[in-house]
């Protein structure tokens, strides 16, 4: 196996199972290192980090999976969806910064979606309510409305 | 020696078919992140519970779903060798075949739609199609999560969205990428002033099995950053148009090259060729770089009589786990360069013709 470190070439002669491990079997050299993962314990720490200020503050907690706010800060992995909310305030800022916002406006699903769906269909029909009146189709509009209503009762 | 009973099934959809942009695009996926509701993520459960997951799933994807004829893989029964021609297909990640117990993978049969069960999250729903067409596999992996939708009950949250193991992937649990083919911009050592542009606007780089991979031969596959606060088609639309825009730039430097330094490269790529015609042992690692040049050589019309789909056959049936399986033995590390140097001399016959003056 041969490794280019620094345009230096070096030839390692593994057996099948270190050449294994090392990643060769697979066609490449896979280096775990650097992963969002350890990103988001880079982005917490040190200077320029989120969290330049020791936890003074008592530590969060997530009862349901028995997860700590640090364990968190050390691998960048929750354990369960409840750690959401019980992190909400370690997280905000965190997501604020690797992901620019901290709202999701994407797809919501059918079951476990609840009024949040209902919210998103009446908000696409008042827009297409919107563009029926632009294009004068005032019957379109009439039905859009009535549409919009009922669904509004569901809320 | 070559086993030619290896059909065309073996390898998916997406590698044989030629798609839009084939000169540049290979392939264009998309993931989805989902975890069931009331159980911890992966990593956080319990053997019970990550056995509940596989139950729920698999009873999910049964009758008549989306995904036409599959085949459920339990890891754990599978051996070694056959778990990492999943990898080498792009049918699951390397992280999800380094511990097998409870992981499962549901797969299509043309292999354009996999499931993962258990690996980050509880489900990671993945559509790859051939060439460059986001959208479509989009809708794919769209069609497949409304169905699993339709039993399963999904970790939902009215702000957050879809809840994950990792807080990168919150919100639509979409990572959208497109592997190209750049060898272009990476002869004229372009690639990373491109791919550092790219970083600033949400998009993202890497080597070819995802996460902490290296690149090889040329082959980069790039993908949205952001999941949060966007939605899944104007993810899709901006990886499109980025892509666009990268797909342009390496056809003009291709152009550019084959204006200002045709004998330069005509002799690299017909170099390269002869080296791969006449090998007699060969690396993955060589055998992918030299491949790239073929496949460039065949996409400017610089080496002709060879089709495309047998240099995209080759990129992934040279790779260590799927080679043994198109020789239909196992093989030592030793033998598999030269079975490997033999299956592309094999498949590459014939495609030699005097350049055109």
């Amino acid at each position: 196996m041969t490794k280019i470190i620094n345009f230096q070439k070096t030839e390692f002669h593994l057996c099948e199972v270190c050449a294994k491990s090392a990643g060769s079997e697979l066609g490449f050299i896979f280096e775990p290192t650097f992963t969002f993962q350890n990103l988001i314990a880079g982005l917490l720490e040190g200077d320029t980090g989120i969290y330049q200020q020791p936890a003074t503050v008592k530590e969060l907690y997530c009862p349901n999976c028995g997860l700590t706010f640090t364990d968190f800060r050390n691998n960048g992995l929750l354990g369960c969806a409840d750690c959401y909310n019980n992190f909400q305030s370690g997280l905000e800022p965190l997501l604020k910064r690797v992901q620019g916002n901290t709202r999701h406006i994407g797809k919501v699903p059918k079951r476990s979606g609840g009024k949040v769906r209902i919210k998103k269909e009446i908000a696409d029909l008042r827009q297409e309510l919107q563009q029926s009146i632009g294009r004068e189709d005032y019957e379109r509009a009439a039905e859009l409305r009535d549409e919009i209503r009922r669904r509004e009762q569901d809320l | 020696m070559i086993n030619q009973k290896h059909n065309k099934d073996f390898l998916p959809k997406w590698i044989i078919d030629e798609g839009e942009m084939g000169d540049v695009v290979l392939s264009s996926r998309i993931r989805l992140a989902r975890n069931l509701k009331g159980i911890p993520f992966p990593g956080c459960a319990n053997e019970q519970q990550l056995a509940e997951v596989n139950t729920l799933v698999h009873q999910a994807i049964k009758s008549d779903s989306p995904l036409g004829p599959y085949a459920v893989i339990n890891l754990e029964e599978l051996p070694p060798n056959d778990r990492v021609v999943l990898v080498e297909k792009h049918l699951c990640s390397p992280q999800f075949i380094e511990t097998p117990h409870l992981h499962s993978l549901i797969v299509n049969q043309p292999q354009t739609v996999s499931v993962m069960i258990n690996e980050e999250d509880h489900l990671r729903i993945q559509a790859i199609v051939a060439g460059f067409a986001v959208g479509q596999a989009l809708e794919l992996a769209n069609q497949v999560d409304d169905f699993l939708e339709e039993s399963l009950e999904y970790s939902f949250d009215e702000t957050y969205g879809y809840l994950t193991t990792c807080p990168t992937n919150v919100g639509t649990g979409i990572r959208a990428s497109v592997m190209m083919h750049l060898p272009g911009l990476t002869m004229v050592d372009q690639v990373k002033r491109v791919l550092s542009a790219l970083t600033h606007i949400g998009i993202n780089i890497r080597g070819i099995y995802g996460e902490g991979t290296e690149s090889f031969g040329d082959l980069y596959q790039v993908s949205n950053q952001v999941t949060l606060g966007f939605t899944e088609q104007d993810l899709a639309n901006n990886l499109t148009s980025v892509c666009k825009q990268v797909i342009e730039q390496e056809r003009a430097v291709r152009e550019a090259l084959l204006k200002d330094s045709k004998m330069q490269l005509e002799d690299r790529l017909y170099r390269s060729y002869g080296i791969l015609t006449q090998a007699r042992v060969i690396n993955t690692q060589e055998a992918l770089k030299l491949l790239s040049d073929v496949k460039l050589g065949v996409d400017i019309g610089m080496i002709r009589g060879i089709d495309r789909s047998v240099i995209r056959e080759l990129i992934l049936s040279i790779r260590a786990s799927i080679l043994q399986k198109v020789i239909g033995k196992e093989l030592a590390p030793a033998d598999r360069d030269y079975y490997r140097a033999e299956l592309i001399r094999e498949r590459l016959k014939g495609g030699l013709k005097v350049p055109e003056k």
